[in-house]
């Protein structure tokens, strides 16, 4: 079962990487870009079996390691 | 003073503190392996040190906050035991959720090795007994990520509880934005938990503890911890 939890800054966290990339998608003069957040993607294989539990697992998985709450929101998904 | 230096995999700075500890109270640190999951007996001191442990993956700390020691860490600074977070672990102790908020990249984005001035803000307090409120001291910083930040509310009761300790200011003692290098949240550089007990600082006071070096500015730190343990 493949399973992606998405990881991004909350609103008003400064983000100074997605500060960089924007200067630098504008300076490549790619059009119509008003801002930049940067985040991180885990693809997560799990061993098959309930889907709620994985959720659960999950969300565990995100609360006590992958996101710091402190400053990110995540986003869980399984996927297949 | 029974010190305990955690080394993580990527921490660099156990040495140099260790090598503090042993100037300042003649006592050798215990090194204490990262995967180990209790303390050596009597130790009053615990120090998380500087470095880049894990590599910084994921973020800086996150890794090593939940490695099998940081478990005893916690039941020492529970039981009111000193904990010393420098550097990385500053980052360790935010990420172990031992202090609040959180340390962000650096707003101008580079990393900072340079000496920075700290204005002490009180003297009651095991880390800072031998200096006086209002001291400045020059310290060296060496990071990319010590920018603190937290929400309004962590803030407000962090300055109305007095927990902010060190302050990056101006060589005369005055907070000025020009002087906050990394643009960390009213320039704190180093906080105290809610006891007292647990500090982290991003600046290294351990490496101006020898006058062959230069300053010796970091030894009222040690000192201080010294004279506390002493008494105790």
């Amino acid at each position: 079962m493949k399973a992606r939890v998405t990881v991004t800054l909350k609103n008003g966290v400064l983000d100074p990487q997605g500060k960089a990339i924007e200067g630098a998608l504008k300076s490549l003069g790619i059009e119509g870009v008003e801002s930049v957040r940067q985040g991180k993607v885990f693809e997560i294989e799990l061993a098959d079996g309930d889907k709620a539990k994985a959720e659960a697992a999950l969300k565990a998985a995100a609360d006590k390691l992958l996101a710091n709450t402190v400053i990110e929101n995540y986003r869980v998904e399984v996927l297949s | 003073m029974n010190a305990a230096v955690v080394l993580f995999p990527g921490s660099n700075r156990e040495g140099d503190v260790a090598s503090a500890i042993k100037r300042i109270s003649g006592k050798t640190a215990n090194i204490v392996w990262h995967a180990d999951s209790e303390l050596p007996s009597g130790t009053d001191l615990v120090v998380l040190p500087g470095g880049f442990s894990y590599g910084d993956y994921l973020r800086c700390g996150a890794i090593a906050a939940r490695a099998p020691i940081m478990n005893a860490v916690r039941a020492h600074a529970e039981r009111g035991g000193l904990v010393l977070g420098i550097c990385n672990g500053f980052q360790i102790l935010c990420e172990a959720q031992l202090l609040p908020g959180v340390l962000q990249r650096n707003a101008k984005l580079r990393f900072m090795c340079k000496e920075v001035y700290l204005r002490v803000e009180r003297s009651d307090t095991p880390y800072t007994r031998r200096y006086n409120a209002g001291d400045v001291l020059k310290i060296p910083v060496a990071h990319g990520e010590g920018n603190y930040t937290a929400d309004k509310e962590t803030i407000e009761r962090l300055e109305g509880d007095g927990r902010v300790l060190f302050r990056y200011v101006s060589p005369e003692g005055k907070t000025d934005a020009a002087w906050n290098y990394n643009g960390a949240t009213n320039a704190i550089a180093g906080i105290l938990s809610e006891k007292l007990n647990v500090l982290g600082l991003m600046p290294h006071p351990e490496n101006h503890v020898d006058p062959a070096i230069g300053p010796t500015d970091g030894r009222g730190l040690f000192e201080s911890i010294k004279s506390v343990l002493e008494a105790a």
